[in-house]
């Protein structure tokens, strides 16, 4: 049987889960938002990586199949499309229950009227989701379930009587986090089954809204599913069970990342987010010689050898300001989501500069600078090219910038900081080096972690062991 | 400095001898007055003690008890009281401990009373912050003279003819007028040279002490331990014949830890089993001293040597104190003080004691408000590393302010330098295998 091993980051802000298999290959990725509640954030993305994995088995298996048809893959994507919002569903309902439950229990005069909002808000609003789900693959943005509810809440509340609006959000607030912080568990297998059954009810609506002329009909993989859909359901039900049933036993796993410490791990189970990086980012990019990994609170600039080992790293300390939170604070300031800032912030023509040696400061400088009329995307970009030029300091510290250079963390993810990453690399170290980012970048600590379990203990591989040993003999 | 000795570790003859020797001191300090004894304040770097015994007068170090505040969990406020009389966040926290203390009654680490100064010593020795704490001191302690020494940093490496003279003569102009002028004594040379011969014995014998790190596993720890056994000498013993016999006392006990083959006591007993052996740069954290220490024992690490210890003087490239040549040795020995060697001096001490004592890695502990430590650590570090090839860390740390101590980041980045070397050792055994 095939055995594979999992590595779970806990992050300050997102925890993330990946599943490797023999081969090191990456089968399932997980991540969700890190609550207050550190096991159940691991529990979560750990459940994530492993409903994930099934997906990817099913599309190994099939492969030669959705080489000849491209609707298998398509079928595949809706699936678990539908999949994450059928999981997404269950925790909306319990909030719901929650939300009555809070809002009866308001000592306020309006506390019947409250009830009878929040009720409709919920009815409101999961249809909405449901569709944005469905139709247009919600789940593939990495929003997580605080954010996607609290979102579609707030608009419904702006609409509702201004009478209400405290008593509404409290009652949010109150209620959410148990909700959260709730495991609740799935039963793959059962989900699965009724995901199909809601696709099968998409696929034959189809067929009646072509003819208005939708642009669906320019989609070819939907135009094939909507003809044959019931064949392409019943070839793939069979591989669907099979894979359900499959049993993915974690042969060992690794934890890492700020949290670690509170994971049930037994001491030697639990590593270094530094080396985790190091090895993650040295395993995807074989060369990589410097990491910089920017995560939600702290930068990290790591420097390894050729088989990946950490000889030397520096992390921010006292502030966070080169930080993600950073990012997250600046997006809260200007009321928009961490996904718009990178794209507004290239829209810029002329960055301003921002002092970055302070999180709160550069709140009350952002204001400033709206009030004298700045742009906004002026100062966003100004606001990303301090936390890149903090990040670029610390690189400097731990020993500069080596050829090949990796960017890790959730932040590599926004294209404004890559931009100034990619500046002042090439400024300060030349155009030669090699830098590389990876759609995977996030996950990275995590892989790190799987790939320390796989290896069980930290550096027992055989090739390595040659490696190093000619490479001694030649010094 | 003993009584911080855990209590469940059964008291060693060296720190019975210790603890007299830092009571006595103490209590000479509060009669003082009573006595008719002069009391001189000075430093550690650069410390004049054998001049300032010959004169029969006692020493207050305030770095002393500066760093003693921030372990009996006094210093955050003596800070606070000093900020409020006018000290800025940024000043070095043993200046604003020690002002904090005085403005607070002047209450010593012993819970009793210091004695004003007679003469403020100021030995400038390689930190600047020295001259600004005792203007600050002159201030609060109006008409007292200060006798400044200056000692000329050794920027080429080396100490001239010049140099040495620049400095006698200060001693003779100087130093020794406001003494004798104070203590009302002429000086005794004879008494010196006495005092400096007791110094050598001290010196030899500490080099031994510190030298036997080079045994697997190390007998003591060079750092957390080593602040310990450095004590007696940097807080006035030195030339003193009570700091021969502690160290002598010191010496036979680490043999017999040699020869049993036990490895160094920590506040929570012996230290089974040694895993990593480290040298560290840069003075410890005070305030959360034994919480420190745990994340290093705790982990099998031991340091092997650090530069902390040699700020009161580097005694393993040589240097005596000589009584043939009283006032050349005691400019000599200010020269060759820790601060007051240049970088590449320093690199190159760091580097003999990375090689002498085998250490698997290299750790900069940096501190928020000391600047003369804190220039030119990364480059030594980065430079040693290259040298070397070995693992570095790099933490952040502060004297006595206990807000500049934070335990999970300095935990996090431990953790991950101690895994970091154990990924190299593991390395390092298969190649050898």
């Amino acid at each position: 049987m095939t055995k594979f091993y999992l590595g779970i980051d806990l992050g300050s802000t997102t925890s993330k889960a990946v599943i490797i298999n023999d081969e090191d290959e990456i089968i399932g990725r997980g991540i969700t938002n890190t609550r207050a509640n550190y096991k159940v954030a691991a529990e979560i993305a750990k459940m994530e990586a492993l409903y994930d994995a099934r997906f990817t088995l099913l599309t190994k298996k099939l492969e030669d199949e959705i080489g000849a048809r491209v609707e298998f893959k398509r079928y595949i994507n809706d699936i678990r499309a539908v999949f994450q919002y059928l999981e997404f569903r269950q925790r909306a309902d319990r909030l719901t229950d929650e939300l009555v439950k809070t809002a009866g229990n308001l000592r306020s005069q309006h506390r019947d009227r409250v009830v009878e909002v929040v009720r409709n808000i919920m009815d409101t609003i999961i249809p909405d989701i449901r569709r944005e789900f469905i139709d247009n693959n919600l789940g593939e943005t990495n929003q997580f379930f605080r954010d996607i509810i609290s979102g579609h809440y707030n608009e419904q509340v702006a609409r509702v009587d201004k009478e209400l609006f405290e008593l509404l959000m409290l009652t949010f607030d109150k209620s959410i986090t148990p909700v959260e912080n709730e495991l609740i568990s799935f039963d793959f297998k059962k989900l699965v089954h009724e995901s199909m059954r809601i696709l099968e009810d998409k696929y034959k609506g189809l067929a009646g809204k072509s003819a208005t002329g939708e642009r669906i009909d320019f989609d070819v993989e939907l135009n094939l599913l909507k003809g044959n859909y019931q064949d392409v359901e019943d070839t793939l039900r069979q591989h669907i069970n099979s894979i359900a049933d499959e049993d993915i036993r974690i042969a060992n796993m690794v934890g890492t990342g700020y949290g670690r410490a509170l994971l049930p791990f037994p001491e030697d189970c639990i590593k270094s987010e530094i080396l985790c990086h190091a090895f993650g980012a040295h395993a995807v990019f074989p060369n990589t010689r410097t990491v910089l990994d920017i995560g939600g609170q702290d930068t990290k600039a790591i420097q390894v050898d050729s088989h990946g080992l950490v000889t030397s790293f520096h992390m921010n300390d006292r502030c966070a300001a080169g930080c993600g939170r950073y990012l997250g604070y600046i997006a809260a300031e200007f009321n928009i989501s961490l996904n718009e800032l990178g794209p507004k912030a290239l829209e810029s023509e002329r960055e301003i500069n921002i002092c970055s040696t302070c999180t709160v400061f550069a709140g009350a400088e952002v204001r400033e600078l709206l009030n004298i009329g700045e742009k906004q995307s002026d100062i966003l970009a100004g606001l990303h090219k301090a936390i890149v030029m903090r990040a670029v300091s610390l690189l400097a510290r731990s020993g500069g910038v080596r050829n090949e250079f990796t960017f890790t963390g959730g932040v590599a993810r926004n294209q404004a900081v890559l931009k100034y990453v990619k500046e002042m690399v090439a400024d300060s170290y030349g155009e030669e080096i090699k830098m590389n980012i990876h759609t995977d970048s996030i996950f990275m600590g995590a892989l790190g972690g799987a790939l320390f379990a796989r290896r069980n203990i930290d550096i027992d591989l055989p090739e390595k062991k040659k490696k190093v040993t000619r490479v001694t003999n030649e010094v | 400095m003993a009584e911080i000795q855990n209590k469940e570790v059964t008291k060693e003859q060296s720190m019975i001898i210790q603890k007299e020797m830092v009571s006595g001191l103490f209590k000479d300090l509060a009669t003082a007055k009573d006595t008719g004894k002069k009391v001189v304040y000075t430093f550690i770097p650069g410390n004049l003690s054998e001049l300032i015994r010959a004169f029969d007068m006692l020493p207050v170090y305030p770095e002393i008890n500066a760093l003693q505040s921030g372990m009996r969990k006094k210093s955050s406020g003596y800070i606070k009281e000093a900020e409020k009389y006018g000290h800025s966040e940024d000043v070095c926290t043993y200046v604003k401990c020690d002002i904090g203390m005085m403005l607070n009654g002047n209450i010593g680490p012993t819970g009793e009373k210091l004695p004003n100064p007679d003469l403020l010593l100021l030995s400038y020795t390689g930190c600047f912050t020295f001259m600004k704490w005792f203007e600050n001191l002159g201030r609060l302690y109006p008409g007292v003279p200060v006798a400044m020494i200056h000692t000329p940093y050794q920027e080429n490496g080396r100490i001239t003819a010049e140099m040495t003279e620049y400095m006698v003569k200060q001693l003779k102009e100087e130093v020794i007028p406001k003494m004798e002028k104070i203590s009302g004594k002429k000086l005794d040379e004879e008494k010196l040279k006495e005092i400096l011969r007791n110094s050598a014995k001290a010196e030899d014998l500490i080099v031994k002490i510190f030298d036997s790190t080079k045994h697997r596993p190390s007998p003591i720890d060079a750092y957390f331990a080593g602040v310990y056994y450095i004590g007696p000498i940097n807080i006035g013993f030195r030339g003193a014949p009570e700091a021969v016999k502690y160290y002598e006392a010191l010496y036979k006990e680490i043999q017999i830890r040699i020869e049993n083959g036990q490895g160094p006591i920590t506040p929570e007993g012996e230290m089974k089993e040694e895993k990593f052996r480290l040298v560290v740069e840069g003075p410890p954290n005070w305030t959360s001293f034994r919480e420190f220490w745990k994340l290093f024992y705790d982990k099998g690490a031991v340091i092997v040597a650090s530069s902390y210890t040699k700020v009161g003087g580097v005694y393993d490239l040589g240097f005596r104190h000589n009584p043939d040549n009283p006032l050349e040795s005691l400019s000599e020995y200010c020269m060759t003080c820790y601060t007051n060697l240049n970088l590449p001096q320093r690199i190159a001490l760091l580097e003999k004691c990375i090689r002498d004592y085998a250490a698997d890695g290299y750790l900069t502990n940096s501190i928020k408000s000391c600047n003369s430590f804190s220039a030119g650590q990364l480059m030594m570090m980065r430079d040693l590393e290259e040298r070397l090839e070995i693992p570095v860390g790099f933490i952040e740390s502060d004297l006595v302010d206990p807000r500049y101590f934070s335990y999970s980041n300095i935990k996090n980045r431990l953790e991950s330098f101690f895994q970091m070397l154990e990924q190299r050792l593991l390395i390092n055994e298969s190649v050898l295998n």
